[in-house]
């Protein structure tokens, strides 16, 4: 056991504390190559990972860089730096700490390649970029030790790969580094263990203590939940209530626009004036920092929020969280559970409020899976290559470089350790000459290959590439401002494609304010205040979760049960009933409920497979419906079932599911859905295709979508076989088009198809018809829409009767 | 019926889909803003590889307005190339297509802000072109009765924005042709100056769409 040394343990001693079990453990394991601690929150995670740091530089100070943090957000990297400097300056340490992230001014960021500190706080696109510069070796020369908070996070995203692949650079700089990650609680920990490895070292895993089981239950409320919906307005007053009982409530909303709406119906019933709160992505940062600032005085009751904040700064005063609507994803229910309390050894208190009544079934499945500490995650895919392609980008900037040290090194990040060369060779070409089957830019190569060392054509372009790096793809959003003369107030953000739909004197809500729609300078929504109206609401496309697929099976296992002491008396009798008419759906089976209604043929198929894939589904088999003549009208889905209505009934469903049918769907179909075309933009722009930002001017999101589709159309056109291509279709497995999970389904269910003829909606199909989000069939459809609108407007205004060639025309080109 | 027909200084044009712009009692069609080799361009300068087809696609939907209207003059209308370099630079096929796209009729390059000298092609290089009651400049003037392109004007039906021919009674602002090419919306204010109240906007893509030129409001127009 390695003891602290005498001024640590006198400060603990002065503090009252005694050194934590798991804190023991990483200071045991201190000389691991890759060590990871999963802890809860509030358990002394960050001391744990920067003691044996601390104990180093006290024990044998000197110069440099000795230890790197990073963590998935630039507040948090300030909150450290703060937090660590207490102990360093208390024990009178030799120790510089210092942060460096987006918002860090450009001479102290000189000044740090300089002159870098001991301890350094950045963030995953910050290191990135200082790998990138021609002193890398120079600024991380003597680094021991680099420790990933939040890893859990990261390590879902793309910015966890990019990240991977700067401490794989880093590693070859200083081969000695030691790799710390420090998580919350996951479902699969030698997974994280697996990509914080420098591979094939192992990592060794800290288990700390996991505290005493969460208090987490359903909130019950006078009003039943309503049948469809997802804005739990009838909560209100039960919510209100809970947050009278406790001194602060954190209310986690699933999207940015139901947060909106929430707090908005939560303020006009707030008699007693409440402070509470809004915090969302979509939030000015003054407004957001101004709620938070408002937070850490302890000065509001209540926060609505979203994912926003499940990361994060410690507060200690929350004492309930309150999860609006089903949490999708016990996973992240319970790190959300864990904002409560942030006191170690103390239970946290949590609230489900369903939604709607198909909600409750998922609230108790997500409570007992819970209880059986069952947490869902999806594994991760091999390492995208869209990420590969910047790095590749980043590391010429940084100097020439050997094809085969660089390779050598990419394999070492875990997710990357089965890259084959020529998976890597095609990326270096595309970074090379774009890849074309088309030979093009031989004469203006972006990499130069001269005496076996690639190297950057023009040098100038290093500020273009750098310009360009990071993973996170925002929305096409416009900015919101108060219409004022010194360029008013900032709100917000709205999604470009709602500001194209609103026109002046149009309401909508942000930030739990009502505005009025002024119209559009130069890329800003110009507002005023409008207290009184009735709002639109404010779209934002946000990321909607989808159902896991380990819940999923769990809510279709709870089905089988004989009877649901567990749920409440209504919705217990609801799934009786569907029993009773019909059936429940069964995991390894597919139910499929044809009936007629509303003078339509409607069909349900109860797919479970999650709102993304569901949707991708709905049209892959409406495609399917409309070539075999069935003529679909329109179709809408949720997390586990989609409903088509039509003109014709569905007589034989088993062609409609096959996988190899709907795979074949992917390739032709789905190709110019705009699903596919957003997909190919984000990765298009990770892989320094598409240039978000020019040192001339940030180009506007609208032309970036304009010329994106283009570039896919004219690709699938002229170079089908194209890397983006590729990459493309192997993104479309997961996140929005979520092609695995249909794939999943058809696997699952295959050759188990229940079609079930009846006379009428069924219970459980009778929700689906109040649901918003109705897709109609195109075909013909959007044209014909287009000119009708056209045509009412020309003669609203006029024009179709002064325009004299509309009379008619003398002459027609002959097509 | 595709097309949108309309009178200009009591001449009958038309709009077509692709945005292409047809006059029949000359049998003479007019392009603008082809931006030929803007991806040499681009990639030339240090910035991104884009897929190098644009040329291929631009010159085929030239070559299929071409078939059907059976042109005794093509008028391209300034920008035809994305620089006097990216004319020199495109390839030997790419310019062989021009040259079989030329044969048997007359074939006229506008001077624009992006090719201001004459490229080494067949075809007669002007500054402006004048015939009837029309004048034709790359970028739009004071003149009545003028047909100019360069703003590469675009504008929005249903939250749907495509490129788009401007037209009011003294002037039509063309939409640009090339397939690499942005758009202005025509709310901007410029393209609110330039053109009257009462103007038009005919959408391209699938048909000709004749609309109210969508405008901001609480701007001066």
């Amino acid at each position: 056991m390695t003891d602290l040394p005498p001024i640590f343990s006198d400060w603990f001693a002065s503090k009252g504390w005694s050194i934590h079990a798991h804190q023991q453990d990483m200071l045991d394991a201190a000389d691991a190559p890759s060590l990871l601690l999963i802890a809860p929150t509030g358990g002394g995670k960050t001391l744990a990972g920067f003691l044996p740091t601390l104990i180093d530089l006290h024990e044998s100070p000197g110069e440099g860089l000795h230890t790197l943090y990073v963590s998935p957000l630039k507040a948090l990297a300030a909150d450290i730096r703060r937090n660590l400097t207490t102990p360093v300056t208390e024990m009178g340490l030799p120790i510089r700490i210092e942060d460096r992230t987006g918002d860090t001014s450009y001479t102290q960021k000189r000044r740090q390649r300089a002159d870098p500190p001991h301890i350094l706080l950045t963030t995953p696109e910050s290191l990135a970029l200082l790998t990138s510069y021609e002193d890398a070796p120079r600024i991380f020369k003597g680094l021991k030790r680099v420790i990933v908070d939040e890893i859990h996070a990261l390590a879902e995203s793309k910015r966890g790969d990019q990240l991977m692949l700067a401490l794989a650079r880093l590693q070859s700089l200083e081969p000695g580094l030691k790799r710390i990650g420090l998580s919350a609680t996951v479902e699969d920990p030698q997974a994280i263990a697996d990509q914080l490895a420098h591979h094939p070292d192992p990592t060794r895993i800290v288990n700390a203590d996991p505290g005493p089981a969460p208090d987490i239950q359903m909130l019950t409320t006078e009003e039943l939940p309503p049948w469809a919906g997802g804005g739990a307005k009838y909560s209100i007053p039960s919510v209100l209530d809970q947050v009278k009982k406790h001194k602060t409530t954190l209310i986690f909303h699933n999207t940015r626009a139901q947060a909106e709406i929430f707090f908005h119906n939560l303020w006009l019933a707030n008699e007693d004036d409440l402070p509470i709160g809004i915090h969302h992505g979509s939030l000015a940062r003054e407004q957001r920092q101004k709620v938070e600032a408002a937070m850490v005085r302890g000065d509001l009751r209540a926060i609505v929020c979203t994912g926003s904040l499940d990361l994060g700064i410690d507060w200690g005063d929350v004492d309930l969280v309150i999860q609006i609507g089903a949490p999708k994803n016990v996973k992240r229910l319970v790190q959300r559970i864990g904002r409560a309390n942030h006191r170690y050894n103390a239970p946290s208190k949590a609230l489900l409020v369903p939604a709607n009544r198909f909600e409750v079934v998922e609230c108790v499945a997500a409570l007992e899976a819970v209880k059986d500490h069952d947490l869902d995650g999806d594994p991760k895919g091999p390492g995208p290559r869209d990420v590969l392609c910047q790095h590749i980008l980043l590391t010429a900037c940084a100097g020439p470089f050997e094809a085969d040290a660089l390779y050598a090194e990419v394999i070492t990040v875990g997710a990357y350790r089965h890259l084959t060369r020529d998976q890597f060779n095609a990326c270096l070409e595309f970074c090379a000459t774009g890849g074309y089957a088309l030979r093009a830019y031989d004469k203006w190569k972006r990499l130069k290959q001269t005496d076996g060392l690639w190297h950057l054509r023009d040098p100038r372009a290093a500020r273009n590439i750098r310009m360009n790096m990071g993973t996170i793809m925002d929305t096409d959003t416009l900015k919101v401002r108060l219409k004022s003369r010194g360029g008013g107030k900032p709100l917000g953000e709205v999604e470009e494609g709602f500001a194209a739909t609103l026109t002046a004197g149009d309401t909508f809500l942000i930030g739990g304010q009502i505005v009025r729609y002024e119209g559009l300078d130069q890329m800003t929504v110009q507002v005023t205040r409008r207290p009184s109206d009735k709002p639109r609401i404010a779209t934002f496309m946000g990321t909607k979760f989808a159902t896991s697929t380990q819940l999923s099976h769990r809510i279709q296992r709870m089905f089988q049960q004989p009877d649901w002491p567990e749920l409440p008396q209504h919705t217990a009798d609801w799934l009786a009933l569907q029993r009773e008419v019909s059936k429940l759906p069964e995991p390894d089976r597919l139910l499929i409920e044809s009936f007629p209604f509303e003078g339509r043929a409607q069909t349900v198929v109860y797919g479970f497979a999650g709102r993304n894939a569901m949707q991708t589904l709905g049209l892959l088999v409406t495609q399917r419906m409309e070539d075999s003549g069935l003529e679909p009208l329109g179709f809408v889905t949720t997390d586990y079932a989609l409903l088509i209505w039509g003109l014709r009934p569905l007589d034989d469903p088993e062609p409609l599911f096959a996988a190899e049918n709907l795979r074949e769907g992917l390739e032709t179909w789905l190709k110019g859905n705009a699903v596919m075309k957003r997909t190919f933009k984000q990765s298009a722009t990770i892989a320094g295709l598409i240039e978000r930002n020019t040192p001339q001017a940030r180009k506007t999101g609208r032309q970036a979508t304009f010329s994106s589709d283009i570039l896919y159309d004219t690709l699938q056109k002229y170079d089908p076989d194209h890397l983006l291509l590729d990459i493309t279709r192997e993104e479309a497995t997961r996140g929005l088009v979520d092609f695995g999970r249909i794939e999943e389904m058809a696997a699952r269910t295959r050759g188990r198809i229940d079609h079930l003829h009846l006379d009428r909606v069924t219970p459980l199909a009778a929700p689906l018809f109040l649901e918003a989000g109705r897709v109609p069939v195109k075909g013909a459809g959007q044209e014909r829409l287009l000119e009708e609108h056209a045509e009412r407007l020309m003669a609203s205004a006029g024009i179709d009767k002064i325009d004299p060639a509309k009379t008619r025309a003398q002459w027609r080109v002959p097509w | 019926m595709n097309e949108h027909v309309f009178t200009l200084a009591g001449a009958t044009l038309t709009a077509l889909p692709s945005g292409a712009l047809w006059w029949a009692d000359e049998r003479m069609l007019t392009v603008s803003d082809l931006h030929l080799g803007k991806s040499e361009r681009i990639a030339r300068r240090g910035g991104a590889m884009l897929p190098p087809y644009e040329v291929d696609a631009t010159l085929h939907r030239l070559a299929e307005d071409i078939a059907r209207t059976d042109p005794a003059t093509v008028l391209c209308l300034g920008d035809s190339f994305d620089d006097l370099t990216a004319a020199e630079n495109l390839s030997e096929a790419h310019a062989l297509q021009i040259t079989r796209l030329q044969a048997g009729r007359r074939w006229i390059w506008a001077e624009g802000n992006h090719d201001p000298g004459p490229a080494d092609l067949g075809g007669a290089h002007v500054a402006e072109y004048r015939l009837g009651p029309l004048a034709f400049r790359h970028i739009a003037t004071a003149a009545t009765g003028e047909i100019s392109g360069h703003y590469h004007p675009k504008a929005a039906i249903r939250g749907q924005a495509r490129p788009a021919f401007l037209c009011d009674a003294d002037r039509v602002i063309m939409p640009a042709y090339g397939a690499y090419t942005g758009g202005l919306r025509s709310d901007s204010d410029v393209l609110q100056r330039l053109m009257a109240p009462s103007a038009i906007a005919i959408l391209t893509g699938h048909r000709a769409l004749a609309i109210p030129m969508p405008r901001s409001r609480g701007k001066a127009a």
